[in-house]
């Protein structure tokens, strides 16, 4: 196959909604290059995942070994190198969990190739990957090419369209790795801090709090004020610098990107880091008591008003129109 | 334990938007449209490595790869009172890609002697790239853990480090032998102390040791292949697109009223 695009899905993660967005990318990116579209699986590979896997690429190579049932650094990113070294890709995608931004500028050191994270969009031309991607915290959008193969890619895989079914492949090769357990870096303890189940990347409602709420305690206000229409919690870097709320509730460019049908940012100013995380909320709305505030530019509707008048009666509002 | 943490002089990322201007060659920001700052992750690595000092003791190097301009991050340094500060001068190229970055600091490592720990910025809040880190890992030949907000030793192993990182579901405790490289993120433990007046006028007259590419015997050739590895075509301005509509109405409550039938619309589809 010339111009080989590989798309990299983890085993421990499975075939999610960011998975398919990687998978579509690929799929579209490899068609530019006229190449071939490889789904490269790292970890535990079911028939399961094999199977959905199998319907958006050309072949698939399936890298198991008993150190890679789960994510570890340095471990992961040895099997990677040695896998890609046996592919021979022009661009190999990731998705953008923690594992994947971490593993792309070293593993193209390793290749000698070059890097990019949160690229929006992707294009081939030539021989050449084109591709966008916010920068100067959201101000301003650069269009970048990478000259030097491979181009080891993360992806703002959301926002990337899925891939579109094609015939299963029958195409499946394993690729043999040789690793040794890594025992300078060891896992001793992991906590999660998911509130309930769902991802914030996957809901549908966002209810967000920002530095003007004061403190931690009316975030509880807010909390339920989300319970009433099934929305989930954010909050901007300030809040969560001021240890009102857990680190992993922060949206923006450092944190979350989400894409709810309706994030309602409270005492939020909507600097332009923090907008980076919501630039694919379908409605962005606001509560802010400064008519300046920059999170009104980006709105579709807001008050503006001391939230504290605000939160309370908004709930007694919703409720009784919801019952 | 000896640190060095890399620190990155980039522009004010607080400036508002109205004030961002593209240069006329298109490529990259005016850096005459606001202040130039340290990066806040560098910000945050350094008070991560303060606060591990004063618990454990150590040195802490602070090295910087940039315009004459960087000096002034460094001086900000040594108001914290860190022991050593290295400008690397870049004077081949405006603007350097973490490929580069990682080459030029890997060379002054290899100059400065060994050290423990290196930290950097988790990514600048510039270009974003989010490179370095793990580039100069590779370059330096050790491991790396990324997003990393607090740093101890516990007293019974004393060789090893135990790191606290941050995940997209939570945290994860991690045990790590040195030489190792870490990127710093923030959290509420590690927002960047003011330093004292007097350790600011003190900071004017302490030495900074400089160096250029060449002192450090960098390869020239291999800087310009990194730079020419990824170009940027274009650097645009987005417009934004939506209009916001105030609710508005002649009591709080019947704002409020019309406020709550706007979010139920968007819910209940
Ligand atoms: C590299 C970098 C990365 C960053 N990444 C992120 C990121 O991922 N996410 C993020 O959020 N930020 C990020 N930031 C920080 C960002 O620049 C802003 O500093 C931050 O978003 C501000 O948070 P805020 O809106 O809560 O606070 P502020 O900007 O202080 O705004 C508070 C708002 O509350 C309003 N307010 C005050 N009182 C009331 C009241 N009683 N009722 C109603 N409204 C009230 C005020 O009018 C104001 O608009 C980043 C910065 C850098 C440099
Ligand atoms: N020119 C530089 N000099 C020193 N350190 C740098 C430089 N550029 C980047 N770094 C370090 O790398 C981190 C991440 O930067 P980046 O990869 O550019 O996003 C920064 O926070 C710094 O710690």
């Amino acid at each position: 196959m010339a111009s080989v695009v590989v798309s990299c899905i983890f085993g421990w993660t499975g075939v999610d909604r960011a998975a398919m967005g990687v998978l579509g990318a690929g799929q579209r990116l490899s068609r530019d290059l006229a190449g071939g579209h490889v789904g490269l699986i790292v970890g535990p590979a079911s028939e399961a995942l094999i199977g959905e896997v199998a319907k958006c690429v050309d072949r698939i190579a399936v890298v198991e070994h008993p150190l890679l049932d789960t994510y570890h650094s340095e471990t992961t990113l040895t099997a990677l190198t040695q896998a890609c070294k046996h592919l021979d890709p022009h661009t190999v995608l990731f998705g953008n969990d923690l594992p994947c931004q971490e593993l792309v500028p070293r593993l193209a050191h390793r290749l000698g190739g070059s890097a990019a994270g949160d690229a929006l969009s992707l294009k081939g031309q030539n021989e050449t990957v084109r591709l966008t991607r916010s920068v100067y915290g959201g101000k301003a959008q650069a269009t970048i090419d990478l000259h030097r193969s491979p181009a080891i890619i993360w992806v703002r895989a959301r926002a990337q369209d899925p891939a579109l079914p094609q015939a299963p492949t029958k195409d499946i090769i394993r690729v043999p790795v040789s690793l040794e357990q890594n025992s300078s870096i060891k896992l001793m303890d992991r906590q999660k801090e998911m509130q309930g189940t769902a991802r914030l990347e996957d809901a549908r409602v966002i209810i967000s709090g920002g530095r003007g709420l004061g403190g931690p305690e009316p975030f509880t206000q807010l909390q339920s004020l989300a319970n009433v229409v099934g929305g989930q919690m954010a909050a901007s870097r300030a809040a969560c610098d001021a240890g009102w709320v857990p680190a992993d509730w922060q949206v923006g460019q450092t944190g979350k990107k989400v894409s709810p049908q309706l994030y309602l940012a409270i005492a939020v100013s909507g600097a332009s880091q923090h907008i980076m995380g919501i630039a694919d909320a379908k409605t962005i709305a606001a509560i802010n008591v400064d008519p300046e505030a920059p999170i009104f530019q980006h709105c579709q509707f807001g008050l503006v008003e001391d939230y504290r008048k605000v939160v309370g009666p908004l709930r007694e509002k919703l409720i009784e129109l919801l019952a | 334990m000896n640190i060095l943490v890399c620190l990155k002089q980039i522009l004010d990322p607080e400036m508002p938007s109205r004030d961002f201007r593209i240069d006329p060659a298109g490529r990259d920001a005016d850096r005459q449209a606001a202040g130039l700052v340290m990066n806040i992750f560098c910000a945050n690595a350094l008070e991560t490595a303060l606060q591990f000092r004063e618990k454990h003791g150590g040195k802490i190097t602070v090295i910087t790869v940039g315009a004459a301009s960087a000096e002034e991050i460094l001086r900000k340094a040594l108001a914290l009172r860190v022991d050593t500060a290295v400008l690397v001068k870049n004077d081949l190229v405006q603007r350097l890609n973490p490929w580069c970055v990682a080459r030029v600091v890997a060379a002054a490592v290899r100059k400065l002697g060994d050290f423990d720990l290196v930290l950097t910025g988790r990514e600048s809040g510039d270009w974003g790239d989010g490179q370095t880190g793990g580039l100069l890992a590779e370059e330096l030949g050790r491991p790396c853990v990324s997003m990393v907000d607090d740093m101890k030793i516990d007293a019974s192993k004393p060789s090893l480090v135990q790191l606290k990182r941050q995940t997209d579901q939570g945290w994860e405790a991690i045990e790590a032998t040195t030489p190792l490289v870490i990127t710093v993120t923030n959290n509420e433990h590690n927002v960047p102390r003011i330093a004292k007046t007097r350790d600011v006028m003190q900071a004017f007259r302490q030495p900074i040791t400089t160096w250029s590419l060449v002192d450090l015997g960098v390869d020239t050739q291999s800087v310009t292949d990194d730079l020419a590895s990824t170009e940027v075509v274009e650097l645009t301005i987005p417009k934004k697109q939506s209009h916001c509509e105030f609710v508005t109405g002649d009591s709080l409550e019947e704002r409020i009223s019309k406020l709550a039938q706007r979010i139920l619309t968007i819910v209940q589809s």
